[in-house]
């Protein structure tokens, strides 16, 4: 039997967000279940109840009737108090749940012998991407906070020459160079800003470029990658040199965005209040950590504050704030999830403890709490390195345009060695006569060599059949023998085979010439 | 004609067929080379009916000459670009089949021999030994690698137990069938050792190529180009022809570099491609060791990969073999030209091994009317890779294969491979997930920027077109 999926309006006051948007409902329904949506669900996100009735959803006027008439809830916040109290037994919820911040509220959802998918619990491994709503979230927090800053600074992003006078571009660092670090990489390149950014883990360096931004590296070796592509704690030592770096830029730049974060622990203070009094009068922090603590000694999460003439932003709602965007890629991370989920396409969640990213996700099996989950296999780039240094580069001279490179001396030695005693046999056995043709031979080799070597690649195919052509010349041979002047009776035999030599090479001279006249005359510019 | 006149013919001749292929270096000064090519052929062959043919055979040349002539120029109109390594492998027979003529009727001629001291008789039947010898490799090597061409016969190689020994076993027959030739007192005693060493030869031939397997045939045609091109060579010292001892030391030595740079293009040595299978009969099942790469292939629909060029800047398509079985390369034409239009940079990555002989691809695409400009060799675009917006594969696998530089252990390790993988996206368009001629599995598939387009070429091609003029 179809399950219902139920969309209730989110609680949380300020949030925006919506589970599922009209584009996901038709989907939804093509893996056979039924959307019930509360009323008013999407209108903080600009989405009317109406388009959710036009894509196939039913909507219902409250609460309570999505609660009891769904077997399956998709939410974007976790739960309040009033909301778990109507979860139901056998129920399915799907949100972020964020496990390790709310052992309570585990304990209250298992107390309902609930399911729940925690989607800030998705492994962090590539299958399991195109359903990683924490990257979805975390692309547009990135962005949004770029935007955000924007708003606060003073200033152009970019460089401009104008009538006025000349306005040089702001410089914005960005630290932590994750998905939302390297959203707001690109947002503020894109805005026309001079990025730099910092990392722990040095392997991103490449991905800051690849957006436009600069890579300031940290001088202390430490390995900073963690399991699953995060960051992990650094020590002391490094702390320090790191320390150091952050002073130097908050003296230089005007906007700094920091999203460090470490798993399950408060977000590291990165950005200290002497750093934040060296910065200029009307830069901007935008601290999108400010959640777990913040980077910064001063930030005062959900808030916007002027410190020592810095605004310091530490919205921790940035996503929420881009509600359009975040609605719609929340809702089709939910909908690959629930794809994984109904492999049958029967419109029944089967939640498969075997598969490891539907294992990971789920925090309460039927009111059972399975969080935390095994610790997952992969990480990324480290371990690839090694392999890929150990594969010689291919060659890559002179193909096609030349001999390539000269042979080794050794091999340039034996090779003359051998063609001495060759040619050392050929003089001391050969009768004069054939030396005269041998010469011609070798000489003919050589100059074939030169010529052909200046062929270039497009045209092997022509060339194919030019020589080919060109080797019917062989019809000589056959020319000679049919009927030689001067001379008397010859067997018959030699006639004949003659006229089938010249025939067959006639098909191979005119067809080699004419196919290679048509090819050719096809090449054009 | 003056035996004089005759020879200096000859040398014109001869120069007019290195112009031939000098000229090949461009595409414009290739027509021309053509030109060169007939012109010294014509005079060539002028020369000598007018120099060596009592006007008794006269009636027997232009005879065969019409009828050969008819037959070739009506192959010659009628291939269709896809089959053109099939009708190269042909000729190459027809080569080996006259050089095989040639050398028989040399040997029963008792005129060729005359005045001959005995040590250059002795030379004089080794030539023809040899001669017939190369012809009867080249025609039946030809002939099957024209069944495989064509499809008549799989194209999966056929290895025989302990094949290298019948080869060699092959050799010493042959060696010492030639001693018993050169022995031989009369035209009659010889005959017996000459036509048992052409069966020989011509069973050579026929398991040699039989050994070799599909993708491997860039390197078998333009290695029987090179051995036509020896056995013309062979026929000029049996017959004192300087003109046919140069042209056949041109053709051959062109072969040989083809077959050379194919090998280099493929990291394989000359001599495991001709003995056959894919590197040794163990490497293939090692390959699957590692399991499956890491990673999910994410299939789309024509649709989405026309959305996906739309939004692309800069667009790389890299053809392969399976293009050609699909005959899409018009389609190609008329996408690139849409994406043209639309303001995008379109290009073409050619590996030197894609197709099933060397520049094969080449052809396609100008039979197409693709501009060669846009046409690029491997080494000339794989620098561009990591700017290009969408890199499309189309009906290629090996010769896309990160792992040749990713994972030593892989069997094509270190073969020079283009980096579509590098290019912010790409589409792998393909029949199915089968894996390729190497037996490899191509972690391309599974990279995270790569989507698998499934289905025949030709069909998902006008899909791709229907959807981009939409």
């Amino acid at each position: 039997m179809a399950q219902v999926i139920g969309v209730p309006k989110e609680t949380f006051p300020g949030e925006k967000r919506v589970a599922t948007v009209p584009e996901v409902v038709p989907k939804l329904a093509k893996l056979g279940f039924q959307v019930i949506v509360q009323s008013g669900a999407g209108e903080a996100a600009s989405i009317s109840d109406d388009a959710y009735t036009a894509a196939g959803a039913r909507v219902v006027p409250d609460a309570a009737a999505v609660w009891s008439g769904a077997d399956i809830i998709f939410k974007v916040r976790a739960p309040g108090p009033d909301e778990v109290r109507m979860i139901r037994e056998g129920q399915v919820l799907v949100s972020f749940i964020w496990p390790a911040q709310n052992p309570q509220l585990l304990q209250s959802l298992a107390a309902r012998k609930a399911t729940v998918l925690a989607m800030d619990s998705v492994p962090r491994i590539s299958r399991a991407q195109k359903l990683d709503a924490l990257s979805s979230m975390a692309n547009i927090g990135g962005y949004r906070a770029v935007i955000e800053a924007a708003h606060e600074f003073g200033r152009f992003f970019t460089g401009q020459i104008t009538a006025a006078g000349k306005v040089p571009p702001a410089k914005v660092f960005v630290i932590g160079a994750g998905v939302a670090g390297l959203a707001a990489i690109g947002a503020a390149a894109g805005l026309g800003a001079i990025v730099r950014a910092n990392d722990t883990r040095p392997e991103v360096a490449d991905q800051i470029r690849s957006l436009g931004g600069e890579y300031v590296p940290v001088d202390y070796v430490e390995e900073g990658t963690g399991v699953g592509g995060y960051a992990k704690v650094m020590s002391e030592g490094f702390q320090k040199a790191q320390r150091e770096v952050f002073a130097r830029q908050a003296k230089e730049v005007d906007i700094i965005i920091t999203t460090a974060l470490i798993p399950g622990k408060p977000a590291p203070k990165l950005i200290t209040a002497e750093m934040i009094r060296s910065m200029k009068p009307g830069s901007v922090i935008v601290d999108m950590a400010a959640e777990q603590g913040g980077n910064t000694e001063l930030t005062e999460p959900g808030k916007v504050v002027v410190k020592h003439g810095v605004t310091i932003i530490g919205y921790t709602d940035l996503p929420s704030r881009l509600a359009t965007q975040a609605s719609t890629l929340y809702a089709t991370n939910l909908f690959r999830l629930s794809e994984d989920l109904t492999k049958a396409k029967d419109g029944v969640f089967n939640v498969n403890m075997e598969d490891e990213v539907i294992r990971g996700t789920t925090v309460i099996k039927d009111g059972a709490v399975t969080w935390p989950p095994p610790a997952p296999k992969l990480s990324a780039a480290p371990p690839a390195k090694a392999p890929a240094a150990a594969v010689v580069p291919a060659e890559k001279k002179g193909h096609g345009h030349g001999a390539g490179e000269p042979m080794s001396a050794k091999k340039l030695v034996m090779m003359f060695i051998a063609g001495a005693i060759l040619f050392a046999l050929v003089g001391a056995y050969a009768p004069p006569a054939f030396l005269g043709h041998f010469t011609v031979f070798v000489l003919a080799c050589f100059v074939g060599y030169m010529v052909v070597w200046n062929v270039t690649p497009a045209l092997h195919t022509p060339l194919m059949s030019v020589t080919n052509a060109i080797s019917s010349i062989i019809i000589i041979g056959a020319l000679v023998q049919i009927a030689p002047p001067g001379e008397g009776a010859r067997p018959e035999i030699i006639r004949w085979l003659a006229v089938a030599g010249i025939a067959l090479t006639a098909i191979n001279m005119f067809g080699g010439f004419a196919v290679t006249q048509r090819m050719l005359s096809m090449f054009r510019k | 004609m003056s035996p004089n006149m005759v020879a200096v013919s000859y040398i014109a001749a001869t120069i007019l067929f290195i112009l031939s292929l000098g000229g090949l270096s461009h595409p414009e000064s290739s027509r021309r080379g053509n030109l060169y090519g007939m012109i010294g052929m014509t005079i060539a062959v002028l020369a000598t009916v007018a120099g060596r043919v009592a006007p008794a055979g006269i009636p027997w040349v232009g005879g065969a000459l019409v009828v050969g002539g008819a037959i070739g120029i009506f192959l010659a109109r009628t291939v269709k670009m896809t089959q053109m390594p099939e009708l190269v492998a042909f000729m190459h027979s027809l080569v080996g089949l006259v050089a095989m003529l040639v050398g028989y009727a040399s040997y029963i001629d008792p005129t060729a021999s005359a005045g001959m001291s005995p040590a250059e008789v002795k030379i004089h039947h080794i030539e023809i030994y040899i001669g017939v010898l190369i012809g009867a490799v080249t025609l039946s090597g030809s002939v099957i690698a024209f069944g495989k061409l064509s499809a008549r016969i799989s194209g999966k190689p056929v290895l025989l137990p302990g094949r290298h020994w019948l080869n060699l076993a092959g050799l010493v027959a042959v060696v010492w069938f030639g001693y018993q030739f050169l022995r031989a007192a009369s035209v009659e005693q010889g005959m017996m050792p000459l036509i048992v060493m052409s069966v020989i030869a011509l069973l050579f031939g026929i398991h040699m190529v039989m050994a070799i397997g599909g993708a491997d045939m860039p390197v078998v045609v333009s290695m029987l180009n090179s051995y036509s091109g020896w056995a013309a060579a062979a026929t000029g010292f049996m017959l004192s022809n300087d003109l046919l001892i140069v042209t056949g030391a041109l053709v051959g030595s062109s072969g040989a570099i083809l077959s050379y740079i194919m090998c280099r293009a493929m990291n394989r040595n000359f001599i495991s491609v001709i003995a056959g299978g894919f590197g040794g009969e163990s490497a293939a099942p090692a390959a699957k060791g590692d399991g499956q790469p890491a990673g999910e292939v994410v299939s789309v629909t024509a649709q989405e990969t026309a959305d996906m060029l739309k939004e692309a800047k800069s667009v790389v398509i890299v053809p392969g073999y399976g293009m050609a079985v699909a005959q899409a390369q018009h389609t190609v034409f008329e996408i690139t030209k849409r994406l043209r239009e639309l303001g995008k940079t379109v290009r073409f990555a050619i590996h030197p091994v894609a197709g099933r002989m060397p520049g094969h691809m080449n052809v396609l695409l100008a039979e197409a009317k693709v501009p060669y400009d846009i046409v690029m060799e491997m080494d000339e675009i794989n620098e561009d890779f990591p700017d290009t917006d969408v890199a499309m594969v189309i009906g290629a696998n090996d010769i896309v294969n990160p792992s040749a530089q990713e994972d030593p252990s892989s069997p094509i390790a270190g073969m020079p491979v283009l980096e579509v993988w590098k290019a912010h996206n790409s589409v792998v368009m393909k029949r199915s997930m089968a894996s390729g001629y190497a037996g490899v599995d191509n972690p391309l598939f599974y990279k995270e920027n790569n989507r698998m387009l499934f289905g025949d070429a030709k069909k998902m091609l006008d899909e791709v077109l229907a959807a981009l003029k939409g």
